[in-house]
């Protein structure tokens, strides 16, 4: 009897298990919070969304608005200037700050500055800057050169320009410190042995770098390209959407219905960007899985 | 004499970028030092440099600033608040996902991805009405509910690749020793996950300081609005006391600057581990 007790608890003992099912039920448990976060606050308002929009009428009345029309543009214009242009800088910057050097490690401290404060500040401060009659920018023009600068925020294409530079301005660094972590992985040792080889500078950049980050590179652009589709501050808060409602792109137009009372239209221009969101969500999702399961595989 | 010519030709691009960096940022600090004449002569430094605005902003002395510090202290309220319940239930999911394989874990991260991944700009509006039927409008709580909602599915992201570091081995230890999941989660869990759980804390206080948006369309009473939204409501006119709004928005930058530059190492490895690693 005695060494029956004793062999069954030895063997309880071995276990690396919970008994029956206890592991199911606190796995469940613990995922309540997030799901009911979930159902509450993303995905009824997604579906109340669309039962919103559900009336093919307000379709029609929006693609007749030519606000919406110009915002559509804009938003195309937005998303190929602004992200392109920031991954060239980003790639260009990233390796500036590939230099190891103490003094080029401060000024990386400093350059992150834009994306470590909280934007409206700061792009209430382009506003002021670029304000027509006082800003700082039109004064210092006419002081040096006599120029008399255009009215930055008053003329909807420069007013859209704006915009997009000081889009650039806030996400640069977090792109630029992406690239430049990437960078910073790849060996010294193949840099070295190629500059032996009498690589130029062009040839290790081509043969090395891009080859080491081109991944990661893509699977940035695609990121910032739906973060970039959303950016609602860069141009609410500096233009407003004006002059005029030129400058709206998708993610302001909706706010801008809504207060103007036209909902129906605000949910409307929403819907109808998700054929632009989703694929690239979707892409999104499918890539970072991927790298995670191939991860899991590295390690066992 | 090659060293030298190298650290000339990158000096010259530092310059511009110092600049490009700089010069928004310095223009905010000069004006928030400027007084209202010197603010409109648009000099690259003021006359008569002063610190009165920032003494009319912490006594409230003006009319755009009445509630200065109540909505200072909103906004640190729905950040705290927004930080610990996302911690909370970010912390719970890592671990039923990751640790407990819980049935359905795979779909609920991809859920969790695309709710991160979609611009919270576009899902705004309908969030609006949500909270109107919900009744919570013109609540604190629905800002740190929104705020959460936003915030958690890229804390279980990241917390759930960390956790799955962690050598199951461990787990395995502890449940020989007759740990209970309560024990496992509160003893050997929590002080492993101690590093990410800390950046993770941060990004989504950060997150719901510098939310400007969400704290515009959920909540409208002066009185209650966090600084993000009196701040943007100077905008209201065109003689708007800009001096004082760049010393306010100083003061509000300066909190997230401060943990930024502290918590930088935590941030950088922690977050950008999980946002886009090849």
């Amino acid at each position: 009897m005695a060494v029956t007790t004793a062999a069954l608890s030895a063997q309880e003992v071995r276990q690396t298990s919970w008994k029956g099912d206890t592991r199911v039920v606190w796995g469940a448990v613990l995922l309540v919070p997030y799901v009911l976060v979930f159902l509450v606050f993303v995905a009824f308002p997604v579906l109340y969304g669309f039962w919103l929009g559900r009336d093919p009428e307000i379709y029609r009345q929006l693609f007749q608005d030519p606000t919406f029309k110009t915002a559509f543009v804009n938003t195309i214009l937005f998303l190929l200037i602004a992200v392109n242009l920031k991954f060239v800088l980003a790639l260009g910057l990233s390796g500036f700050f590939a230099n190891q050097r103490p003094w080029i490690r401060f000024v990386l401290v400093l350059f992150i500055l834009p994306w470590a404060i909280p934007s409206i500040p700061t792009i209430l401060s382009f506003r002021f800057m670029l304000n027509g009659e006082f800003g700082v920018i039109n004064s210092e023009l006419f002081r040096w050169f006599q120029i008399e600068g255009p009215g930055w925020l008053t003329h909807p294409t420069l007013a859209f320009a704006c915009s997009i530079f000081v889009h650039i301005w806030k996400a640069l660094p977090f792109w630029t410190l992406i690239l430049l972590t990437a960078r910073l992985a790849i060996p010294v040792e193949l840099y070295e042995a190629a500059s032996v080889d009498g690589a130029s500078k062009f040839q290790q950049f081509r043969f090395i770098t891009w080859p080491a980050i081109a991944t990661l590179y893509v699977t940035s652009t695609i990121l910032s390209m739906i973060w970039t589709l959303g950016d609602f501050n860069s141009v609410y808060l500096l233009t407003g959407g004006g002059p005029g409602d030129q400058t709206h792109v998708l993610a302001t137009l909706g706010i801008r219905y809504l207060r103007i009372d036209k909902l129906p239209l605000g949910i409307a221009s929403i819907i109808v960007a998700m054929p632009l969101v989703l694929p690239m969500v979707y892409i999104m999702v499918r890539r970072l899985s991927a790298e995670e399961k191939s991860r899991e595989r590295q390690s066992t | 004499m090659k060293n030298w010519f190298d650290d000339a030709k990158l000096i010259l691009v530092a310059i511009p970028v110092l600049l490009w960096t700089l010069v928004p940022i310095y223009h905010l600090f000069v004006l928030s030092i400027s007084n209202q004449q010197a603010m409109m002569d648009g000099k690259l430094w003021p006359s008569a440099p002063t610190l009165q605005n920032y003494a009319i902003v912490l006594q409230q002395k003006h009319y755009y600033l009445t509630n200065f510090w109540k909505q200072f202290a909103t906004s640190f309220g729905v950040a705290i608040a927004t930080g610990v319940l996302t911690l909370l239930i970010a912390t719970f999911a890592a671990f039923a996902i990751s640790r407990l394989r819980a049935s359905g874990g795979k779909f609920i991260m991809n859920l969790a991805l695309a709710t991160y991944l979609i611009p919270a700009a576009f899902l705004a509006v309908p969030m609006y009405k949500t909270m109107g039927i919900y009744g919570l409008l013109d609540t604190r709580a629905a800002l740190v509910m929104a705020m959460v909602a936003l915030a958690s599915p890229y804390a279980i992201w990241v917390l759930k690749q960390a956790s799955d570091k962690l050598p199951i081995e461990l787990d395995e230890a502890a449940i020989v020793d007759g740990a209970s999941v309560p024990q496992l989660f509160k003893l050997i869990y929590l002080p492993m996950m101690a590093p990410s759980m800390v950046a993770i804390g941060i990004y989504a206080l950060l997150l719901a300081w510098n939310e400007y948006l969400y704290a515009f369309l959920l909540i409208s009473d002066e009185k209650d609005v966090p600084l993000a939204v009196a701040l943007g409501n100077f905008l209201g006119a065109d003689d708007s006391p800009w001096n004082l709004l760049m010393a306010s928005g100083l003061i509000y930058a300066l909190p997230p600057a401060v943990i930024y530059y502290t918590f930088r190492k935590h941030m950088v490895s922690g977050l950008t581990a999980g946002a886009v690693k090849s």
